[in-house]
Order: structure tokens, then C-alpha cells, then sequence
């Protein structure tokens, strides 16, 4: 079982636009069995008001961001959560609880800027989404 | 023919508990000490589980100090004994110093084993041994039943003390031919040989370590660099430093960030191929032997049919808080899988639980949990009056908080019931005003205390000073406890 699933790990990750300019020693070295998580229906991912969360990318599943008095907001394969908290070094203002079984990968806080600047491209990708982020909230 | 004497026939249990190594040990004692009418079934024909066979150059990675600030035999003093499992009675307290002579800081295998064989003999924890777990399946009413070499047994919980203990090999095309860590020859048979090591973790360096001696060359390689901050902080430093300071300083020994495209079989020797990862370019290697140090797995055997989902490429069991597969389905976890049970994780930082001096608090832990999920009544602590000075001693001196840092931690109710529950179980499920302490470790290795204060359902972190010298019974730990509450 173990070299299909870690086959599916690395390819996983190379189906994400996330990492889609990375080779395969690079996705290789990302796929850490130590930053894979599995979350049940209702498990809370990231905490409002917590510190020392990390970076997640969804692999498969679906998670809602929680904020009170707000409509959730669903997050799917290929999304990531938790970098305002963690590139900030502040705690979240928001849940993220996992809508059905989530696979996820978490990039450890303290290890996020080493991550980011080790991988340029992700880097890049990652100020895209979230230069659209802001552009839909100004719309 | 002779009456079979073992404890234990198969029928019908409230639980069982499979394995004998200290996972399994731990759980039953537990579950004992609360009443919990349950069979202990093992494959293995002795107690002691992986340490009857490993690590391979026999020197484990946690240390136990005979002498210590606190008196064998304490709970205190378990924080400075990280090997023996834990009981109410002293004289089942600290066993395995007592076996260790002193050369290290860190007993030997045999030291470990005979610790272990001592407590199960000594409390004593009968186990069914040559009893082998083969199938699993939920009877109509729901209701597990284990199909064993003896016979089926069926109960309405199991705890799986299995280990991580099948060889696991990383998908690499041609690793099927190489030889597993646990297919180590002696040193001795290395002799003058180019050795490459697949794999940069524990057992890789244990492997690259206990060749140094004797082999000519030692390469190891994985995708991932070596956690330096790791080697710098954790009890591994025993079995890393060696290697590592011989590849760093280009002693001819190398560590390399490398993914392994294949592997040939030549007709004497191997070749290695893969890529840099951290420095890109082709590697290709001609040596003489392949080790693949890549790690073991649970024997989950078809517990996946049951629903049991797993992390870390297929290798451990994905578990709640309490160490269950899923919540109610009576299927739970002790020893080094409860490492499943990720915990909050804050600051990267892991638990131990991979580890007895972690696993052994999760099972007493998960023990009342299950207890109570049968209707059994567990005894509860009480704190009466003001809880701080409590909460500050258990800050200081409480072995699961040292243990399991940010992943267990000491509660507190208004009403004054007192327990130590998993920390993500506090801090997500709904409960009563209560405060909860934990102790804390940041990316830098600072060491603080945190307290998490429900009330009305919300929970507030604060996150208290460092003390040099780790005692938080001070008035300024004090009166910050007490803003926070």
C-alpha cells in the first residue's frame, strides 16, 4: 500500500497549481510525511484566536472558513489557508473546519519563509491568488 | 496433551487489547487499574515488543538518568526517566535505570527489554502470547470480533498496541532488491565497503553511525535535508552528531539532499541515480551496499475495511484527540501509532508520541476515555480552593505536561475537577468554564507555559513568560495566571 500512496502524495501535489513549475525532486522534497494531515467532518483546522498554526493546502475534501456573524466561506482541492496568520505572526481571526474528510498538507509556521524562499515559483503562484483575493474584495 | 495455561481464551470481551510491547503494557495497565475487564493477546512469545529486536546497534535515543533532581519512583522523576512505563506503585516505577549500568545516559536494548519483562512480571500484566491477530470484522450488533490464530474474539472496543513496525520502503524503482534496515548485517561484515543509506532520519544515521567504524565510505541520501534544529534539540543528538559532523566537515562521510530516481542491481554492487534537491544536479554512484533506512509502518492489516484512514504516505493510523479511528468506533490506538493524533502541533513542534515517554501518558489518557465510553466510572481528582499555586506545581513539575508539550495538557473546571486531557480536545469540543495549562516550545526551543481559559464556550489563549530555570511558581507567573483567569 505504502509506495502507491506515497506515489499519490507527490502526484497530489504536482495536479495543484500551486506547485504545477516544480520537477519531481522538488515535489519529492515537499512531500513530508510529517505535513500531511487527515481531518474529520467538523474538525477544526485552523484556530480563531490560537497561535503557532501553519500554512495548509488542501489535497482533496472541502473546509469552511468561519468568521463570526459571516456566511462560511468553502475552500476545495488546490486552496490554501492560514498564510495571513503565519506570515504575520499573528493568531487567526477565523476558523477553518473541515466540511468533509480533508487531506491537507501544513507547512510548519517557523518553516514557511525558508519554504518560500526555497521555492520561488510556489512563491510567485501563491502572490497571485492572493493579488486576486484582493482585487475581488475591492470589486 | 497438555492444558493450554494461557490467560486470556478467545469469547467475548468489553475489550482487547492487541500487543505486548509498552504500548500494549501501558494500556492494559490502565485499563486494570480502572476496572476494565479486558484480554491482552500478542503474536510475539515475550514482552518488550520492537526493543526484543531493535535498534539494530542496540542503543536507544531517550535518556533515563539513575540520578536525577527528583526521587525514583515519583511522578516527578518520571520526567527525567523517559523509558519506563508509569504506574500508581513505586516499586513498579523506574524500571529500567535500575537495569542500566551507567555507560550512557541512554539504556541499551537489553537494559530496555528487561525493564520491560520486569513490569509485566511485576505488576503483572498477563498476556496470551502466540496469539495472533489475523482479521477483523463488526459482528451484526456492532461489535468488533478478531479473528486470531487461537480463535475470535469479540468485543465492543480494541486497542491496537501494534507498533510501527513493518519495514516500509519508499517507491523508488528497484528498491524492491535492497535490503531493509532491519536486514542490517553485523558492522564487522562492512568492512572496507561503500555503503549508501537511503534515508536521513533515525534509523539512517543509526545505520551510518554504527558502520563509521568499519566501512569505507558512508553516503546517505533522501529528498529532505537533515533537520539541523532537530539534532540541536532532541535526544537523537546521540546517534546524529557523529555522521553528521563527519559529512559537514567533508570527513567522507555524506549526507545528501537527494531524490532517487532508481536503483541497479550491478553484478557487484549497485548504482545509485537520482537528483539534488536542495543543490540541483544528477548523482550517479557506483557502491557496494544499499541500506533503505526508510522507516516502518502500522500492521493496520484490513483495518482500512473498517474505516480506519492513515497519514504520513499510508504509514499511521489518522486517529482523534483520544486516539480512536473515528468517534464511536471503538477502534483505538496506543504506543507509537498514537503519534496519528497530530495535536495541535503549534510552532511545527510534534508531540513525543512516537515515543514511550509520550505514548505513555496518551494511554492513560485514552484509558479513561474508553472507560467511560463503556460506562465505567472513572475516579476523578479534585482541586479544592484556588487553583493557581496547583496549576503553577503542575507547570512545573507535571511529567505528561513536560512530555507532551502543547499536546496534553492539565484542566481544570470551575467546579474544581481536575484531569489531563489531549489539549486539541479542550480547545474544540464544547465543555464546561474550566482552564486548561500546557506547557510550550517555540521554533527556537524556548520553553513557556500557555493557559487556555473556557468560559461560555470561548477559549482564550495566553501565553505566560519563560522562566531560566523552568519554574513557573514565582509571583510573576502567579499573578500573570491569574489576569488570565
Amino acid at each position: 500500500m505504502s509506495m502507491t500512496e506515497r506515489d499519490e502524495l507527490v502526484r497530489s501535489l504536482a495536479g495543484l497549481a500551486l506547485f504545477a513549475d516544480l520537477g519531481d525532486p522538488d515535489l519529492e522534497a515537499i512531500a513530508d510525511p510529517e505535513w500531511e494531515r487527515r481531518y474529520g467532518e467538523g474538525e477544526r483546522v485552523l484556530r480563531r484566536g490560537l497561535s503557532g498554526g501553519g500554512l495548509f493546502v488542501i489535497l482533496g475534501g472541502e473546509a469552511a472558513v468561519e468568521i463570526p456573524d459571516g456566511a462560511p466561506r468553502l475552500l476545495q482541492r488546490g486552496d490554501f489557508f492560514g498564510e495571513v496568520s503565519t506570515l504575520l505572526q499573528c493568531k487567526p481571526t477565523a476558523d477553518v473546519v473541515a466540511r468533509s474528510g480533508l487531506h491537507a498538507l501544513e507547512i510548519p509556521g517557523p518553516q514557511l519563509e525558508e519554504f518560500l524562499l526555497a521555492y520561488p515559483q510556489v512563491t510567485h503562484r501563491m502572490l497571485q491568488t492572493m493579488a486576486r483575493r484582493i482585487r475581488d474584495l475591492l470589486e | 496433551m497438555a492444558q493450554d495455561e494461557r490467560p486470556h481464551p478467545p469469547g467475548d470481551y468489553p475489550v482487547v487489547v492487541v500487543g505486548s510491547g509498552p504500548g500494549g503494557l501501558q494500556a492494559s495497565y490502565c485499563l486494570a487499574r480502572l476496572g476494565v475487564e479486558h484480554a491482552v493477546i500478542s503474536q510475539d512469545d515475550a514482552p518488550g515488543g520492537m526493543f526484543r529486536l531493535y535498534p539494530i546497534f542496540q542503543r536507544l535515543l531517550s535518556w533515563s538518568k539513575p540520578d536525577a533532581p527528583a526521587e525514583p519512583g515519583t511522578r516527578a522523576y518520571e520526567w527525567y526517566d523517559h523509558n519506563s512505563l508509569v504506574a500508581e506503585d513505586p516499586r513498579h516505577q523506574a524500571l529500567v535505570p535500575a537495569f542500566m549500568d551507567r555507560s550512557f545516559m541512554v539504556p541499551s536494548r537489553e537494559e530496555m527489554e528487561r525493564g520491560l519483562a520486569t513490569f509485566a512480571r511485576q505488576v503483572p500484566v498477563p498476556v496470551r502470547y502466540g496469539c495472533r491477530w489475523e482479521a477483523t470484522r463488526r459482528d451484526d450488533d456492532g461489535r468488533l470480533v478478531l479473528a486470531t490464530s487461537d480463535g475470535e474474539y469479540r468485543a465492543q472496543a480494541a486497542v491496537f498496541a501494534l507498533g510501527v513496525t513493518t519495514p516500509w520502503f519508499s517507491p523508488i524503482p528497484g528498491i524492491e532488491a535492497v535490503p531493509h534496515y532491519v536486514e542490517t548485517r553485523t558492522a564487522a561484515e562492512y568492512r572496507g565497503r561503500r555503503v549508501f543509506v537511503i534515508g536521513k532520519r533515525n534509523s539512517g544515521f543509526e545505520i551510518a553511525d554504527g558502520l563509521l567504524p568499519w566501512a569505507r565510505q558512508v553516503i546517505l541520501g533522501s529528498p529532505r535535508p537533515v533537520q539541523t534544529a532537530v539534532i540541536a534539540q532532541a535526544s537523537v543528538r546521540v546517534r546524529y552528531l557523529q555522521p553528521y559532523e563527519d559529512a559537514s566537515l567533508g570527513g567522507g562521510t555524506f549526507a545528501l539532499d537527494l531524490a532517487v530516481e532508481r536503483i541497479e542491481r550491478l553484478e557487484r554492487g549497485w548504482r545509485i541515480v537520482g537528483r539534488g534537491t536542495t543543490r540541483p544536479g544528477p548523482v550517479d554512484l557506483e557502491v557496494d551496499d544499499v541500506i533503505a533506512a526508510t522507516g516502518f509502518s502500522t500492521p493496520l492489516l484490513d483495518l482500512g475495511e473498517l474505516g480506519v484512514r492513515t497519514v504520513a504516505q499510508g504509514r499511521i493510523p489518522a486517529l482523534t484527540p483520544f486516539w480512536e479511528s473515528e468517534p464511536g468506533s471503538g477502534i483505538y490506538f496506543t504506543g507509537n501509532a498514537t503519534q496519528g493524533a497530530a495535536g495541535l502541533r503549534k510552532h511545527g513542534v510534534g508531540a513525543a508520541s512516537p515515543a514511550v515517554h509520550g505514548f505513555r501518558y496518551n494511554a492513560r489518557v485514552m484509558a479513561r476515555h474508553l472507560a467511560a465510553s463503556l460506562g465505567v466510572a472513572v475516579p476523578a481528582e479534585r482541586v479544592e480552593g484556588d487553583p493557581v499555586p496547583y496549576l503553577l506545581e503542575e507547570l512545573t513539575t507535571a511529567p505528561e505536561l513536560w512530555t507532551q508539550k502543547s499536546y496534553l495538557a492539565r484542566a481544570v473546571t470551575a467546579e474544581g475537577l481536575s484531569e489531563i486531557v489531549p489539549l486539541a480536545h479542550f480547545v474544540d469540543e464544547a465543555g464546561p468554564d474550566a482552564v486548561a495549562v500546557a506547557v510550550e516550545m517555540d521554533a527556537t526551543g524556548l520553553t513557556y507555559p500557555a493557559v487556555y481559559v473556557r468560559r461560555s464556550g470561548e477559549i482564550r489563549e495566553r501565553l505566560l513568560p519563560p522562566d531560566l530555570l523552568n519554574d513557573f511558581r514565582g509571583p510573576e507567573h502567579e499573578q500573570e495566571l491569574r489576569d488570565a483567569l
